[in-house]
């Protein structure tokens, strides 16, 4: 239904793939740190940080506790975004003080949201280290930001509206991309 | 959708919508106050100004809390009631304190009307924190927000408020508020303390006697008799009063068996509540200071995060 106008990426097979293997490589890239969180940037952020987590339980048989961030009380863009954005939950339970946190988000685009999320987690306490997970790294980087997971790099120029689509909020898994003045979709 | 307007002047003409809206938002300030920093940059190098005509120690301090949790700049101006008597000064120090450019003035006036015919006036946003009688729509909107916590706020609820219907701001704010929720609230108080146009609102029951509002209720509100706003006694005695209208165990457990009981302080103890029922374990009493400032923090965020258009 959307084939012509969106050019879909990754199905959900895919995406599932991709996940997999973003979980084998925290656990291997941290082997030796014992104190390892999980903090999902919401929405979607939240929903792969949840899958992770799952993931890691399973085959690496560790538990991570998971956090959930809201980033809107850090936005830059505060004074001039033209409506009112919504401030949801933040529920970080326990302390980053010392620990490893995996911070995961969908899409890495500017690098405006990753540097909203690192000054709210500094608030929290002082992690020993952060890592960034996302699935898709689009490029166009605004902020001199890297991740240390990446699912998929999608080269995409800023006229690109890169899409990630989970089930938990979409009803389905894809990864997208489309023109940004196409008027299919949302 | 949402809360959009310039301002926050009362709940008298707040929808559905926007009330909720509020409240939802209200709730994810909450957790800011358990955060080892209790600090967020969202209204960095914006101006609050607490503009207050009247004595206030609590909702200053709490507006100034949450101004400040949000990174704003907070400046407290408290103005004797005795150096503005007439509505043309009161024009002036508004002009004065416009020409600092503000960004938000959060005020309290004993006059009726005053926030609004200062929001009319300059480019700020306005927050009425209490004028006269009127409306102190940020105290109605955080007592809902202590409900919520414990109480399905929608149809089926039902509210007693007990006291000084009459002088009573937060009263007039959370009739206002709970009954376009569709909330049902009974009041009660001395005749001489009860409006009489209240029978015409929709969802609101007169009740004579105390014992009649609080059977079954499932939130008891209870009001200070406000001693310094009364030209004369408007019932015998202050002993007089507490027999008769004061909530102590005995009237409370005529109200339902979870039946919260809300004040918004200050206390006058053993008088409109003893002591055993505002210290008891159905009191609410500090979790509203608590929600206080989320819910204040809510509004400065939802007023002051961007200019309007």
């Amino acid at each position: 239904m959307l084939q012509t106008e969106e050019n879909s990426v990754c199905s959900a097979q895919d995406v599932a793939q991709l996940l997999k293997r973003m979980a084998f490589e925290i656990v291997e890239r941290n082997l030796v740190s014992e104190k390892l969180v999980l903090v999902g940037i919401l929405t979607r952020g939240v929903s792969l940080a949840r899958r992770l987590q799952k993931i890691i339980g399973e085959t690496a048989n560790r538990d991570l506790p998971l956090g959930v961030l809201d980033i809107t009380l850090y936005r830059d863009d505060l004074s001039s975004a033209t409506h009112h954005p919504v401030v949801r939950k933040t529920e970080i339970p326990f302390s980053l003080d010392g620990v490893t946190v995996i911070l995961v988000d969908d899409v890495l685009y500017t690098g405006r949201t990753v540097r909203a999320a690192l000054d709210s987690l500094i608030d929290f306490g002082r992690p020993q280290s952060i890592q960034l997970a996302v699935l898709v790294d689009r490029g166009c980087r605004e902020l001199p930001i890297a991740a240390d997971f990446v699912g998929v790099s999608v080269p995409a120029s800023a006229q690109d509206r890169v899409m990630v689509r989970v089930e938990e909020s979409d009803g389905f898994d894809r990864i997208t991309v489309m023109p940004r003045d196409s008027t299919s979709g949302e | 959708m949402g809360f959009e307007r310039k301002d926050l002047l009362g709940t008298r003409d707040l929808s559905a919508i926007e009330i909720r809206s509020l409240l939802e938002s209200a709730e994810s300030f909450k957790e800011i106050a358990e955060r080892p920093l209790k600090k967020v940059p969202a209204l960095r190098g914006k101006t609050v100004v607490n503009l207050f005509f009247e004595p206030s120690t609590r909702t200053r301090t709490s507006f100034e809390i949450a101004a400040k949790r949000l990174s704003a700049d907070a400046v407290n101006m408290s103005v004797s009631t005795s150096s503005v008597v007439k509505g043309e000064s009161l024009l002036d120090t508004v002009d004065n304190i416009q020409a600092m450019a503000p960004d938000i003035i959060v005020v309290r006036h004993k006059f009726v009307g005053a926030a609004h015919m200062i929001a009319g006036r300059v480019g700020a946003r306005v927050v009425n924190a209490g004028d006269g009688a009127n409306e102190h729509p940020t105290q109605a909107l955080l007592d809902m927000l202590t409900i919520s916590e414990h109480k399905r706020l929608g149809p089926g609820l039902t509210v007693a408020i007990i006291g000084d219907i009459a002088h009573s701001r937060v009263a007039r704010s959370n009739i206002w508020a709970l009954t376009t929720l569709g909330v049902t609230v009974r009041v009660c108080a001395p005749p001489t303390m009860l409006p009489r146009e209240l029978e015409k609102i929709p969802g609101l029951v007169v009740c004579e006697r105390p014992e009649e509002a609080l059977a079954g209720v499932d939130v008891v509100m209870m009001l200070r008799i406000q001693l310094e706003r009364q030209d004369r006694l408007l019932f015998p005695s202050i002993r007089d009063y507490a027999r008769i209208f004061g909530l102590n165990r005995q009237r409370l457990d005529l109200a339902a068996a979870d039946a919260i009981v809300m004040h918004p302080g200050p206390i006058n103890r053993g008088v409109e509540i003893t002591s055993e029922v505002a210290d008891g374990s159905r009191a609410v009493i500090l979790n509203q200071v608590s929600n206080g400032v989320a819910l204040r923090m809510a509004v400065l965020f939802l007023l002051g995060g961007q200019s309007y258009e």
